[in-house]
């Protein structure tokens, strides 16, 4: 295969949501390029989950268009095949490994599920495909036959990230797929991300209101407040010299040892209350 | 503050200068799992002085939440606690009736999702001034206008028309600021905060620390803050402790747990945090996972299996608590290892 | 919760065991009910249709257990062939509310939106309709008889299904695993049979049994009045209203037995159904 790392594999242009007169997302614009990760960071209310849904099509865009592997996918599928064609484009891991799996079915199930989806293969191909994926995660054989309940927070993500590159996709959707783990279970899952993202050449677009997982693992970063974007750039530059006033405050308002947390003016708390909620 | 009182309920006349406010002892809870009695809290020993803010980290199931459900006596029916818990001298578990309703609204607690613990139903003046009408004999009128000028110190400005809503027409962040209201309206002595701003954006946590460090200045308020961040306990709070299966394995001044913990517990779950100011290709992640109380092997450090410094010793009988350097620390090689945690080796 | 077990759902008896002795005893009595419903004429000792008058409320003697009702016939013979209309016919109403209920309730929740309107809107008006009243109607339309009544419950039915259903199926349609299938390209219908529906067969299987209760009276209703079940033909229902008098005339024991093998059918498949919904909730997690 021809090396392609410059390669656009998605691209956003003028991204727009309107909830009847409620606009949450607005000019959203962004490309995603072959091996490179791209962080939408933002704090509640900023758009950027609802991004991400228009990605994958759980959201129909108000207005603009989103490309990946050179279709267009703004509107939505029209075929079954184009649906499963999607599917092996951009794949997306949730946030809540408590819900984010059908609790009937094990590990093994489930990627097998997604392999027939998308695979006409035999069965033990099917298998030797599962058990690659479950090792490529660090999940055992006694756990991807375990049913979830059996499972804690961060083996259930492990599984959801194997279901979700069963597909083989170009570029995996990360919505905020470590804040609901321990600390110690988080950097286990970040270092598994870069580990995979080193050994598939996968893109990611992580969403995270988690500055220092920004950092950790994306290059790229954008910068959401109120369905718009407000800066982007390499994210060690958004993140050391933040230009944009909000940008600025998010980042202050990292703790750290020393921080001490300021109030604002009222004026602007109050401003601040009835707007950002 | 420069001298922190040890975590030892013993030293409660040594090394302080003022009476502590709350000191717990030996304190034990075993409750009732899969049939039988296993311990969710083991010995677990602090000292909290008046107006002095406490940090209490730990991962899932090291045994935060349940301290705190202790010292609110709010522990499930069943449940068994040994050991003591004192507040302003007098023991909390045997408290009853008039005592116990005048221990409440000293000690107040605020929780994670103040969505779970507010009546959807109730407008929010009933529910602020119900504890100072009920419990304080004050009239409709004082309480809420005492509700409305709380509001204010918390950032809510029209406090009136807030008193009329309902806790559906509040977002997160504000209903917690309300929570917060509402707990300081007593005027309590402690403050129980458990994870408080954990599911709160992050400037808008910034902002209700800021509310609390202002108010508890203000009132000496003196707060036992849980949270499973290891930087925010450790930027907002006098002195943390550190919480493990069950048990407190250090407890140090603030200033000093990342750049001298006393137990590679607490210096490998540091290490494990991405750093925002560094790009690092790979973190140092703990191997296996955070065990609960329940699971923790009898005679031995509950860390030991997943600890970069574990040696023959620590597998020998759990360990005692040491006092080093003004803190506490449950390693038993904690003296050999004095100055060496910070730069734990690649795991 | 972490216990480091591999638990795959239990399967077929395995399940049933886990239910515990009631579970087992309300599994027996209804597998019972359901032979004697599908051999039931067959194992009748003598003619459940034979009227002798000479022997109207005799008592049990020799071969005649439970002696006879107001007609002559031998009520052991009478409830066992009866089992087939009093067991069966509930069992239809069961089988076509709850199916066609499930179908109503899951793409409603799928669809939302208009279709979740019009879906809910219709099943609003059926619920006006009391099930007696409706197998009134199919009896005046299409002439007294179990088919018609049966049907008749079902369509009663079919609202209080759709709607107990309807609200869990929305909540697993919002679930992430649901929206991870749908991002994989899954279909809509096979997302919604191989993982909705499962997901909500609990829910379906408590339905069915308290519907099973109510299905049985009903029709057991419904025949007494003479407009589900025709005499002749043997049923529980019917043989209450036959041999009311009986009760009057201290001859209790046809309308008795027939009234306790109704209550113990349904009251089995109630505590069957109460433990397999228990049992599904736990093994959820």
């Amino acid at each position: 295969m021809a090396d392609d790392s410059g390669a656009l594999v998605l691209e956003a242009a003028g991204l727009r949501k309107q909830f009847g007169q409620f606009v949450a997302v607005d000019n959203v614009s962004f490309g995603l390029r072959r091996s490179r990760s791209l962080a939408i960071v933002g704090e509640s209310g900023s758009g950027k989950t609802t991004i991400a849904r228009m990605i994958v099509g759980l959201e129909r865009s108000t207005s603009g268009t989103i490309t990946a592997g050179g279709h267009d996918r703004s509107r939505p599928a029209r075929s079954a095949r184009d649906r499963r064609r999607r599917g092996r484009e951009v794949q997306i891991v949730f946030q809540d490994p408590y819900t984010s799996l059908d609790p009937r079915q094990d590990a093994e199930a489930a990627i097998d599920e997604v392999l027939r989806l998308h695979h006409g293969w035999p069965a033990d191909r099917r298998r030797a495909r599962a058990a690659e994926l479950t090792d490529l995660v660090g999940l055992d054989t006694r756990q991807s036959r375990a049913l979830p309940r059996s499972l804690s927070g961060g083996q259930r993500q492990r599984v959801a990230i194997a279901r979700a590159l069963a597909a083989q996709p170009a570029v995996l959707i990360l919505d905020e797929p470590v804040v609901a783990l321990d600390v110690s279970i988080q950097a286990q899952v970040l270092n598994l991300l870069a580990d995979i993202r080193d050994e598939t050449a996968i893109s990611y677009i992580l969403i995270s209101h988690d500055l220092a997982v920004v950092r950790q693992l994306t290059d790229e970063t954008l910068v959401l407040h109120r369905g718009t974007v407000v800066e982007r750039g390499p994210t060690a530059r958004v993140l050391d010299n933040p230009q944009h006033p909000y940008t600025q405050r998010l980042r202050a308002s990292v703790p750290r040892p020393g921080w001490k947390p300021h109030r604002r003016r009222r004026a602007d708390a109050t401003a601040d209350i009835e707007a950002s909620w | 503050m420069s001298d922190p009182i040890a975590a030892d309920p013993l030293a409660s006349a040594g090394s302080a200068a003022v009476l502590p406010l709350l000191e717990v002892a030996g304190l034990t809870v075993l409750l009732e799992v899969n049939g039988a009695r296993r311990a969710v809290l083991r010995d677990v020993s602090l000292a909290l002085r008046p107006g002095e803010a406490v940090g209490l980290v730990g991962e899932s199931g090291a045994g935060k939440s349940m301290t705190a459900r202790a010292l609110g006596r709010l522990l499930p029916a069943g449940a068994e606690m040994r050991g003591s818990i004192r507040f302003g001298g007098a023991e909390v578990g045997r408290l009853a009736g008039a005592d116990l309703r005048r221990y409440r609204s000293q000690v107040a607690m605020i929780f994670q999702d103040p969505r779970a613990h507010v009546n959807p139903v109730r407008r929010i003046g009933d529910f602020m001034t119900e504890a100072l009408r009920t419990n304080h004999a004050v009239p409709t009128g004082e309480a809420r206008r005492r509700a409305v000028d709380m509001l204010t110190q918390v950032g809510i400005e029209d406090g009136a028309r807030r008193l009329q809503q309902y806790p559906h027409q509040m977002s997160g962040g504000m209903l917690q600021r309300v929570m917060i209201a509402a707990a300081l309206l007593t005027g309590p002595r402690l403050l129980l905060a458990d994870e408080p701003t954990t599911a709160l954006d992050v400037t808008t946590q910034a902002e209700v620390m800021a509310i609390l460090d202002e108010l508890r200045n203000k009132s000496g308020l003196a707060m036992l803050f849980i949270t499973h961040d290891l930087e925010l306990a450790a930027a907002i709070c006098d002195r943390t402790a550190v919480m493990y299966a069950g048990q407190i394995v250090e407890v140090r001044a603030s200033p000093l747990l990342h750049s001298d913990p006393l137990h590679p517990y607490t210096a490998a779950l540091a290490a494990a945090r991405p750093d925002i100011t560094r790009t690092t290709p790979r973190l140092r992640a703990i191997p296996g996972r955070p065990l609960s109380a329940f699971e923790a092997p009898a005679r031995e450090c509950a860390f030991a299996a997943r600890c970069v410094h574990a040696g023959e010793i620590c597998r020998v009988a759990v360990p005692d608590l040491v006092e080093l350097d003004g803190g506490v620390s449950r390693c038993a090689r904690a003296r050999e290892l004095r100055g060496q945690l910070q730069a734990a080796p690649d795991g | 919760m972490l216990t480091g077990e591999t638990s795959a759902p239990r399967r077929g008896l395995a399940r049933l065991r886990a239910t515990g002795p009631v579970g087992i005893a309300s599994a027996v009595v209804i597998a019972a009910a359901t032979v004697l419903g599908l051999f039931g004429p067959l194992l009748a000792p003598y003619d459940p249709g034979l009227p002798n008058l000479s022997l109207s409320w005799a008592g049990p003697a020799g071969g005649h257990l439970l002696g006879y009702d107001f007609e002559g016939r031998d009520v052991l013979s009478r409830l066992l062939a009866g089992a087939q209309s009093s067991v069966l016919g509930p069992l239809a109403v069961v089988i076509l509310s709850v199916t066609a209920g499930t179908l109503l309730a899951v793409t409603a929740a799928w669809r939302r939106g208009v279709s979740d309107t019009v879906i809910s809107s219709g099943l609003n008006i059926l619920f006006a309709f009391p099930g007696i009243l409706l197998a009134v109607l199919a009896a005046a339309v299409f002439g007294a008889g179990l088919p018609a009544a049966a049907i008749a419950l079902s369509i009663a039915y079919l609202p209080y299904v759709a709607r107990v259903l309807h609200g869990a199926a929305l909540k697993e349609r919002g679930q992430p695993y649901v929206a991870a299938l749908e991002v994989q390209g899954a279909s809509a219908t096979a997302i919604c049979l191989r993982h909705v529906v499962p997901n909500i067969g609990p829910l379906i299987v408590a339905q069915a049994t308290i519907l099973f209760g109510y299905a049985m009276v009903d029709l057991a209703a419904i025949s007494f009045l003479g407009l589900g079940v025709q005499p002749p033909t043997a049923n529980w229902g019917v043989m209450i209203s036959e041999n009311k008098y009986g009760l009057l005339l201290g001859h209790p024991l046809p309308a008795v037995a027939a009234g306790i093998c109704i209550v113990t059918v349904v009251v089995a498949v109630n505590l069957l159904g109460e433990r397999l919904f228990e049992q599904a909730r736990e093994a959820r997690g």
